[in-house]
């Protein structure tokens, strides 16, 4: 009967909440800390500091490629520039050589436009003096056709009349 | 679990007294027998057992406990120290998990506690790592759950409890004080305030405790009563539906009560670090 009791009263505690078996604590509570300890020192011996390494060197990673691709781009915006630079340098030098081969070009321009104009000034010149001649001659030839005709119209009339008054008379009307 | 009308048998105070009546005997207390042969056995699950033969527990007793806390050890082991061998700068996947939850952790300390804190973070990780895992562990069918039982709750809660407090003396001597004698308030409520303050603070390890070992139990007891109805065959289609709804809330509440222990852990950790408000 007393084996009989404490069955009883150890089906109760079995009916109970096994959290309330109060004779498994010891053996719980030891195994929790036994279990707690090995996990602090598992992370904080080698896991942790470990994966803190590893973060570490990736951001040092990233960061270290980041800088690197800045490089990269500098040293391309740098090319460009030299590029560029290279580009205007070369069309301000084509620029140059044409306009020094214009100016060549125009100064021999000028000198054989002057030189033409020069022959163009002796040639007109030169026939302005022949046209003048030529004036002059007809000019004196006129008046000696206009002397003889009077001399010739004078004879005719009938009048006496010196060659002379006649020729004065001539000149004089020509002049006028 | 299945093997409810076997667990009776390897109770340990019950097998001290062999025999075969007592066993009738005690299945009936233990499980409420509601006719067409329902039996309903949701606590049995948390009985702790020895591994080895049927002898009494001492506190060396290798048990489920054990076994199962061994277990949660092995898991964490995996994943924080085998899965992170590599070192890799690109990480394997099962890498990037352990970096996820490293990241989480330190990242709650700093933002809740303060940057002081991280000091402390592997004491707070230990503690967030070990009930994320035996929560987890705990929900594999056949398992033992180490975080339903007051007594690991209680020493992980009063753990925190008296190190938090010890650490605040330390840190700030009687000043540590100033955290129940709020300067805000005006100077008639303090005393009052004080009285609440102080009552507040002593209960924390309490609910610190009851909170994980309550949602943990309760979520498998229920668990357990629906597949206790599940041997009807009319009802069974719903309980299984209900046992798969409750497991995936159980899922849930297991990685939430983890993260709520270590969140309520960084902020009594801050009233230690600055106890003036």
């Amino acid at each position: 009967m007393a084996t009989e009791s404490t069955e009883m009263a150890e089906a109760v505690t079995d009916a109970g909440m096994p959290q309330l078996n109060f004779e498994t604590f010891p053996n719980q509570i030891f195994w929790l800390i036994v279990t707690l300890v090995v996990i602090y020192l598992l992370l904080s011996r080698i896991a942790l500091p470990r994966i803190s390494a590893i973060l570490a060197e990736r951001s040092g990673t990233i960061s270290n490629d980041l800088a690197a691709a800045e490089d990269l781009k500098n040293k391309a915006h740098e090319a460009e520039a030299a590029y560029d630079k290279a580009l205007a340098d070369a069309r301000a030098e084509s620029n140059r050589i044409g306009d020094a081969a214009r100016a060549d070009a125009q100064k021999d321009l000028d000198a054989a436009i002057a030189k033409a104009d020069e022959q163009i000034a002796a040639q007109t010149a030169e026939a302005e003096a022949a046209i003048a001649e030529i004036r002059a001659n007809a000019t004196d030839n006129v008046a000696e056709v206009a002397r003889d005709v009077a001399r010739a119209l004078v004879n005719a009339v009938g009048v006496e009349a010196s060659d002379d008054a006649v020729d004065a008379a001539v000149n004089d009307r020509m002049k006028g | 679990m299945a093997d409810e009308t076997d667990v009776v048998t390897e109770v340990p105070s019950v097998a001290e007294s062999v025999a075969d009546g007592a066993e009738v005997t005690h299945s009936v207390p233990s499980g409420h027998t509601e006719g067409g042969g329902l039996e309903f056995h949701p606590l049995d699950q948390f009985i702790v057992r020895p591994l080895f033969g049927d002898g009494p527990i001492h506190w060396y007793t290798p048990t489920n406990v054990t076994l199962w806390m061994a277990i949660a050890v092995l898991a964490i082991a995996a994943l924080f120290v085998f899965a992170t061998r590599g070192r890799a700068t690109i990480p394997s996947r099962s890498q990037s998990i352990a970096e996820l939850i490293y990241g989480f952790t330190y990242k709650m300390v700093e933002d809740v506690a303060g940057k002081d804190a991280l000091r402390y973070f592997p004491y707070i990780m230990t503690l967030f790592v070990f009930i994320l895992f035996a929560n987890f562990l705990g929900l594999i069918p056949m398992s033992f759950s180490t975080t339903s039982h007051i007594a690991v709750t209680a020493i992980l809660g009063f753990g925190v409890f008296f190190g938090v407090t010890i650490l605040g003396f330390v840190l700030h001597g009687t000043k540590f004080l100033g955290l129940f004698w709020i300067k805000e308030a005006p100077l008639f409520l303090r005393p009052i305030i004080a009285v609440i303050e102080v009552i507040s603070y002593f209960v924390r390890p309490v609910s610190h405790s009851v909170r994980l070992a309550g949602n943990i139990t309760a979520g498998h007891a229920v668990i357990k009563v629906f597949a206790g109805f599940a041997a009807l065959a009319v009802i069974s289609p719903v309980s299984v539906l209900a046992i798969t709804a409750i497991y995936g809330l159980e899922v849930l509440v297991a990685g939430i009560q983890a993260y709520v222990f270590a969140i309520l852990t960084c902020v009594y950790l801050k009233d230690a670090l600055h106890p003036a408000h």
